[in-house]
């Protein structure tokens, strides 16, 4: 009985229980809404939402990071035989810059200016500045991962030369 | 008659009926079903297993305290919103007033945390983004029912993201009721987040079994290997040669949820860390000034006209008695000073000293010592929150104060001048400003 069910269906009924479960809860929170006028629009951002991670910002970041890393692949090959093996400088780019794409996707209201009017009633204080404190927070993202660079390149370079004249 | 070969091991198997998934196998649309694209060495069962494991335990923690938020502003006045939820609420209780600084924790977390989870959440998204990708969709009817249901928890927890993170920044682009919004996404997530768990736990314990965090955490990155082949299609069928390590990938993550926490903890707990939630809105103080903490609704965007505030302001009681006072009677009453936080649901929060009138003092001069509930309300003439009903403890909490005088001075007309409520752990909101009536009810 148990195996004609789950060669019909896919898997254990309790499996299907549970997702009753969770539609009915879904559906149920639906239902307390459905008279609010704004339901379509809340739907349309819940859609939205899914839209824009897994069609918008996934591709793009997969795409940033392919690039970059391909330049640098590329980079590499050029200057290759000139000196040797060096430290890889391709998460001292990823890093700065997933926290520059991370600030901006939490904090872009602010950065960009939207929703002054409400900013002002609500702080009473205008909605400004938080652009230049984010650039800078960005340079200083990307500063500090290049001084880390300069200083694992140092050492890589020592411990290269050390090897070198080691017998 | 050519008998249908018998099912090997290669050959999949397809629940009822299983033409139409048979057929559905054979006809990707172009850009699907491809799996060499897809070639991080790092995606793997136990990687997403520790990113689901991190999630599992934290974001309980982010839906309860929501809850609980829901449960301060007092939904058993009708005063929550949304309200009329049905079912979906805890059930009734008083929220404490102790410690003071309860809601400002509650909030905290629910906030802070919740920001903090965002850099997770991508990367869990990261880790399994090949099977939006793959083909067929789904052998079975079990399989699409849970793709619909998958649907439910990745767009209701990127609702509650998008809604949250917009809200904390006054930034109204979505054009509806954030409460309403927030709240029932929350309610459609976590069933999701249930079933989710209830199916998936299995596989992740499984998976999180299959190899030792020790000792990826020292895996370099040139010795990392891509995790053995699996059937759920999380693993490159050719990968590249890794640039991170798995110990990589963790501190990359961890780390973002960590540097999220720097710059957005100082709006909750102020002070000096303020000016360290240097994008937020409350990561600055107006100024130096006594009166110069955040303001939560200035005096002008709440229409309070200078003349409604002053001389001839009066403050009207209701109990068994009805009296009125002015700012100055009410002032050479017993006054008393409590360093009390204000706390916002949008998780920021100041901590000032307050003095004024207890509010059962009050409720003694009108009679009614033993209030059930007072019903405050602002001289505000609009606004969702002009008035504010307090519970039984709330009234009745020797620091629960009508407040004259913040830190010494008088309170700005941005903070409530000429008198505001003060009451500890209470939402910021509650705690009306520029009050202009307290009914004392009994029961």
């Amino acid at each position: 009985m148990l195996r004609r069910w789950t060669s019909f269906y896919g898997a254990n009924p309790l499996h299907l229980l549970v997702l009753i479960g969770c539609f009915a809860l879904a559906g149920y929170a639906v239902w307390r809404v459905i008279d609010n006028p704004s339901l379509p629009r809340m739907a349309l951002w819940f859609v939205g939402a899914v839209i824009a991670h897994d069609l918008i910002l996934f591709p793009l970041y997969a795409l940033a990071d392919r690039s970059l890393s391909g330049a640098l692949r590329a980079l590499r090959a050029l200057r290759r035989g000139r000196d040797g093996p060096r430290v890889p400088v391709l998460n001292h780019v990823r890093v700065p810059a997933l926290g520059a794409g991370l600030t901006f996707l939490l904090f872009f209201p602010g950065i960009v200016g939207q929703g002054s009017g409400t900013h002002r009633a609500a702080t009473g204080l205008a909605q400004e500045g938080y652009a230049a404190r984010w650039l800078l927070l960005v340079a200083a993202l990307f500063l500090v991962s290049a001084l880390v660079y300069a200083i694992r390149a140092r050492r890589y370079r020592a411990g290269s030369s050390s090897r070198a004249t080691t017998p | 008659m050519a008998r249908p070969p018998a099912p090997t091991d290669k050959e999949p198997r397809y629940g009822f009926p299983a033409p139409l998934w048979r057929a559905l196998e054979r006809r990707p649309p172009p850009g699907m079903g491809s799996t060499r694209r897809w070639r991080s060495p790092l995606r793997g069962p136990w990687l997403t297993s520790i990113f689901g494991l991190v999630l599992l335990v934290t974001i309980p923690i982010v839906f309860l305290t929501g809850l609980l938020s829901y449960a301060a502003y007092g939904p058993q006045f009708g005063q929550a919103i949304p309200g009329g939820v049905g079912w979906l609420r805890l059930p009734h209780f008083a929220w404490p007033t102790s410690p003071a600084w309860l809601y400002q924790l509650n909030q905290g977390l629910h906030v802070i945390l919740g920001l903090m989870l965002i850099p997770v959440v991508l990367a869990k998204l990261w880790s399994v983004v090949p099977k939006l990708f793959s083909w067929p969709p789904a052998r079975n009817i079990a399989q699409v029912i849970e793709r619909l249901s998958l649907l439910l928890l990745v767009g209701a927890l990127l609702f509650e993201i998008a809604t949250g993170v917009l809200n904390i920044q006054y930034d109204y682009v979505f054009g509806f009721n954030f409460y309403t919004a927030h709240y029932y996404g929350a309610w459609v997530f976590i069933g999701a987040f249930v079933a989710h768990v209830a199916i998936k736990l299995p596989t992740m314990a499984r998976a999180l079994r299959s190899r030792s965090l020790r000792a990826e955490l020292r895996t370099s990155t040139a010795d990392t290997e891509p995790e053995p082949p699996d059937e759920h299609g999380l693993v490159a069928t050719h990968p590249d040669r890794p640039t991170l390590s798995r110990r990589g990938a963790l501190r990359l993550v961890g780390g973002g949820a960590l540097f999220i926490g720097v710059i957005t903890i100082g709006q909750s707990i102020g002070g000096t860390a303020r000016p360290l939630a240097l994008l937020l809105p409350r990561g600055r103080s107006p100024g130096d000034g006594p009166n110069d903490f955040p303001v939560n609704k200035t005096a002008t965007a709440a229409g309070i006209e200078p003349a409604s505030t002053g001389g001839a302001w009066r403050l009207r009681l209701s109990g068994s008695e009805q009296l009125a006072l002015s700012r100055d009677e009410l002032l050479a009453m017993s006054l008393h000073t409590a360093r009390l936080p204000i706390a916002c649901v949008e998780g920021w929060s100041t901590t000032q000293d307050w003095t004024g009138v207890r509010l059962r003092d009050l409720a003694a001069l009108a009679g009614t010592p033993q209030p059930s509930s007072a019903h405050v309300m602002s001289i505000q003439q609009a606004g969702a929150f002009r008035g504010a009903v307090l519970q039984a403890n709330q009234t009745l909490h020797p620091d629960s104060l009508l407040a004259l005088r913040v830190n010494g001075v008088d309170l700005s007309s941005d903070h409530g001048f000429p008198a505001r409520i003060i009451v500890p752990a209470l939402p910021g909101v509650h705690c009306t400003k520029w009050v202009g009536s307290i009914e004392f009810r009994s029961a």
